[in-house]
């Protein structure tokens, strides 16, 4: 990938695969026994209700949690397997944006690339801002910012490093019109490069059109969205009541 | 270690805090102790080993703070950095903090209590470097396992000062052997190896822990 140096740029892989995972926090069980797979340049939407487990399903791919049972795969390998490299290959959006609020947007992305060991630091993270649109707030501290702008760059941030597996929880949250068309563009800009793109969210309207596939997560079972006719929210609400 | 400084440099919350505690905990024993201008050296050696390791703790105890609020743990965590890289960032950023405070307050022990910190000041130097650095050490590992546990300000010195003792005893003998009227360079040496002991068994088994303790 360019930008990235050494062995990360080597721990590409084309599938997520969940097989028969199951997380419990003490004798609360989070998710149970959930299997499904992803391929490259697809976008996946994980829906459901709060609590239903969909930031803990997050956690476990991006490697933060281990399962308690079952077995994580990308590509062939496991988390344990890729190690430090396969890491470098995953991009995170939390709920938390993951920002120094004492640092501004420009400090941020600088200490982000240089974590990621990326060359030509400068570029990458002028490169950031202007599609964040924030160049013009580059030396600004990030607690002065609005949550859409934070949201925004918080975005720039997981997408720094050009990730295979790209996991946004609740990505839309604080943005107004114009920047969720910019977040839309993209993810579709990640789903044209080969990334995997899981979404957790309830705005649904704003992922319509861009998810391949969907499942539900109740009470920590995940079941695929049926096809059909309808809008992704008139499934969905089909899906909960029967 | 650069982006700890650069907030700490702007914020400058740690830093005030552990000082001004270090410089009124020595400030209250001068009164205390220092009778016609002058003071016991080994009371002077205490006093010195005591306001490093309460400021010590006061910086240990935010010292995953910022990253605890942000929640940017998750995203260090996450980064292809080896995770123990991480703890000697965190261990570097704590020394470099308590190094500032140590630089204020030994001046002032000196002064103060008349004790002659000085007059062997590579091996005084040493066992300050040495001891800070045992200390910050455990603190840094322990600051790490209870950044997301919610009585961390009063778990840390429950488990920081009992793992610590040694040092601490180590400091204050080691200084007391330099304070004496005929300094006793043998002892004080003596010391300042068993502290750079305890220096690298603290270190070698905090980078061993630190990514387990990370892994939730």
């Amino acid at each position: 990938m360019p930008g990235l140096r050494g062995p990360v740029a080597s721990a590409d892989f084309r599938s997520l695969t969940f097989r028969d995972v199951t997380r419990h926090f003490g004798r609360r069980r989070a998710l149970h026994h959930v299997t499904f797979t992803c391929e490259a340049g697809e976008i996946v939407a994980v829906l459901g209700a709060n609590g239903a487990g969909k930031s803990t399903l997050l956690s476990i791919a991006a490697t933060l949690l281990t399962p308690s049972a079952g077995i994580v795969l990308y590509g062939a390998q496991s988390a344990r397997d890729g190690g430090i490299a396969l890491r470098g290959r995953i991009g995170v959006l939390g709920h938390d944006l993951y920002l120094y609020p004492e640092l501004t947007a420009a400090e941020n992305l600088a200490f982000f690339a240089r974590l990621y060991g990326m060359a030509n630091v400068e570029a990458v993270v002028s490169a950031s801002l202007t599609r964040a649109a924030l160049l013009e707030c580059a030396g600004e501290p990030v607690s002065s910012f609005s949550r859409g702008m934070r949201q925004r760059l918080a975005l720039e941030r997981a997408l720094l490093h050009s990730p295979r597996l790209l996991l946004l929880d609740e990505p839309f949250t604080g943005l107004d019109d114009t920047a969720s068309g910019i977040l839309r563009e993209r993810l579709l800009e990640s789903k044209r490069s080969g990334a995997i793109v899981v979404v957790t969210t309830h705005d649904l309207e704003s992922i319509e059109a861009l998810v391949d596939t969907a499942f539900v997560l109740t009470a920590g079972r995940a079941e695929p969205l049926r096809a059909g006719p309808g809008s992704l929210r008139q499934r969905y609400r089909s899906h909960v009541v029967s | 270690m650069r982006k700890d400084l650069v907030v700490e440099t702007r914020s400058m919350e740690v830093v005030y805090t552990s000082a001004l505690f270090a410089v009124l905990c020595v400030l209250v024993f001068a009164f205390g102790f220092v009778q016609d201008g002058r003071a016991d050296s080994a009371a002077a050696a205490a006093i010195l080993w005591i306001a490093i390791a309460f400021a010590g703790t006061l910086a240990l105890a935010r010292v995953f703070d910022r990253e605890r609020q942000n929640e940017t743990l998750r995203a260090m965590l996450l980064a292809p950095v080896p995770r123990p890289a991480l703890y000697l960032g965190k261990l570097a950023g704590v020394l470099t903090l308590l190094l500032v405070v140590e630089a204020l307050v030994v001046p002032l022990v000196a002064l103060w209590f008349q004790a002659a910190l000085f007059r062997h000041a590579a091996l005084m130097a040493g066992l300050i470097l040495a001891g800070s650095t045992g200390y910050a050490a455990v603190g840094t590992l322990f600051a790490a396992m209870l950044a997301r546990s919610r009585s961390r300000a009063s778990l840390l010195p429950l488990l920081l000062y009992p793992i610590t003792i040694p040092v601490i005893i180590a400091g204050v003998r080691g200084t007391a052997a330099l304070l004496q009227p005929d300094a006793d360079l043998p002892v004080a040496r003596a010391w300042l190896m068993m502290l750079v002991s305890f220096d690298a068994v603290f270190i070698t088994l905090s980078l061993w822990l630190f990514e387990p303790t990370m892994t939730e």
